[in-house]
């Protein structure tokens, strides 16, 4: 339904899309930001260059052994300088039974250095006000708050005919962050409440202007005494079939999640964007 | 080790890999990229390519209502010849002198990367020469936009 409703409205709306080059919006991570799938780039979604607007919406999911995880949003951009977007989550618990949400506001603002035309990479930093939506399990492994926010400062670089002859983009990102299993168990908890510094990378290869073959990684925190938390890897394809629509596939290790071990899976997106 | 753990190492022994091929390549002949973009007669083609997207561009097109686009035409030839390692030296003004006063916005920049794109998509250009002749080319982001 919601597929339907997206291609509804993206051939409903003219096929306007702004200046930028092809798959320099990236593609919309799983809690809004413009990235890869798991983690947040400093590239500013859509492809609103100078004085322009670019829209978004995309739907992502995740299904692994005993869990899923179905995200859908709204972004905008302006001016490739900023970069706005509201995110919903559903975790379900499909071996416990039952299921969690989340709200995820994200801000991101682009400070310097452009992708593909300055010798620095592009840097912007952004924030994640997150809110729980079902927050009585959370709290009862521990978590000590429902809402929290993230910060983030990111450096993403695309160098041109880098592997063997391919455009390559790399991305570091470093995460200031409270979230257990990135907020969908809460945030912080009673023994330990303070931040946490996270490394996250992605590096892709261009094979065309249109299709990225990546890797991401992404550093987590460990504060919930109840379950371990472990970092989350992917692998990905990206389709940038054009300037309003992009597909992403991936294979992703979330590791152990509420003591189910060895949690892998599929990673499927869809954006399309005005 | 399981199965799943060799393949993860296999997909970051392979990106580590291609990274260091990347920062180890060996040099070009010197007009290998030249040679890659059809010497004269294909950057001939690739200007006659570009100034048909840029005319069919509303966006940008207004920038060259005074411009000399036989002249134009035959320096950037020259410059791309020059760039690519030709038998070619420009002749024209430096990058930032030519472009100051034009106001030319990033929107405008990417518009014409779009179009050299294009272009070289269109006239089947290899890909490796494609993104060699982008890596030359960026650069003159600085010395073209917001002067």
């Amino acid at each position: 339904m919601k597929y339907a409703v997206l291609c509804l409205l993206a051939l409903a709306l003219p096929a306007q899309a702004g200046s930028k080059v092809i798959a320099t919006g990236g593609a919309s991570s799983i809690e809004g930001a413009a990235g890869g799938g798991i983690v947040p780039w400093a590239v500013i979604n859509g492809y609103a260059s100078s004085d322009q607007w670019s829209v978004i919406a995309f739907n992502n999911n995740v299904g692994v052994d005993d869990f899923s995880l179905h995200t859908y949003g709204m972004a905008a951009s302006y001016n490739n300088q900023w970069e706005l977007s509201y995110t919903r989550q559903q975790f379900d618990l499909d071996t416990l039974g039952g299921e969690l949400q989340q709200d995820v506001i994200g801000l991101k603002y682009h400070i310097a250095g452009e992708l593909l035309y300055s010798q620095l990479p592009q840097l912007s930093a952004g924030i994640q006000y997150k809110k729980h939506r079902n927050f009585a399990l959370p709290s009862a492994v521990g978590a000590h708050d429902d809402d929290d926010i993230d910060y983030y400062l990111a450096a993403s670089k695309v160098y041109f005919a880098a592997v063997a002859g391919r455009n390559l983009l790399l991305n570091a990102t470093v995460r200031a962050s409270r979230a257990n299993q990135i907020g969908l168990l809460g945030f912080g908890s009673h023994n330990d409440n303070s931040y946490q510094y996270l490394v996250e990378t992605s590096a892709a290869v261009m094979l065309t202007p249109q299709l990225a073959l990546g890797v991401e990684f992404r550093q987590k925190p460990n504060q919930l005494a109840f379950a371990d938390e472990q970092h989350w890897r992917d692998i990905f394809a990206a389709w940038f079939i054009n300037k309003n629509f992009s597909l992403v596939g991936g294979y992703v290790d979330l590791g152990r999640i509420a003591g189910f071990a060895e949690q892998q899976g599929y990673y499927l997106a869809l954006e399309a964007t005005w | 080790m399981t199965s799943h753990a060799k393949l993860w190492r296999l997909a970051y022994c392979l990106t580590f890999c291609l990274s260091i091929t990347a920062c180890s390549q060996t040099p070009l002949a010197k007009d290998e990229l030249y040679q890659k973009l059809g010497a004269k007669a294909g950057l001939e083609q690739l200007v006659d390519g570009l100034l048909v997207e840029i005319e069919q561009d509303r966006q940008i097109v207004h920038h060259f209502q005074d411009t000399d686009i036989p002249r134009f035409r035959n320096l950037l030839i020259e410059q791309l010849c020059e760039l690519s390692g030709g038998p070619c030296k420009y002749s024209g003004a430096t990058m930032q002198e030519s472009h100051t006063g034009f106001h030319i916005t990033q929107a405008d920049f990417d518009n014409l990367v779009n179009h050299l794109m294009k272009v070289m998509q269109q006239q089947n250009i290899d890909i490796k020469a494609q993104n060699q002749l982008l890596a030359l080319l960026a650069p003159m982001y600085k010395d073209v936009v917001y002067r």
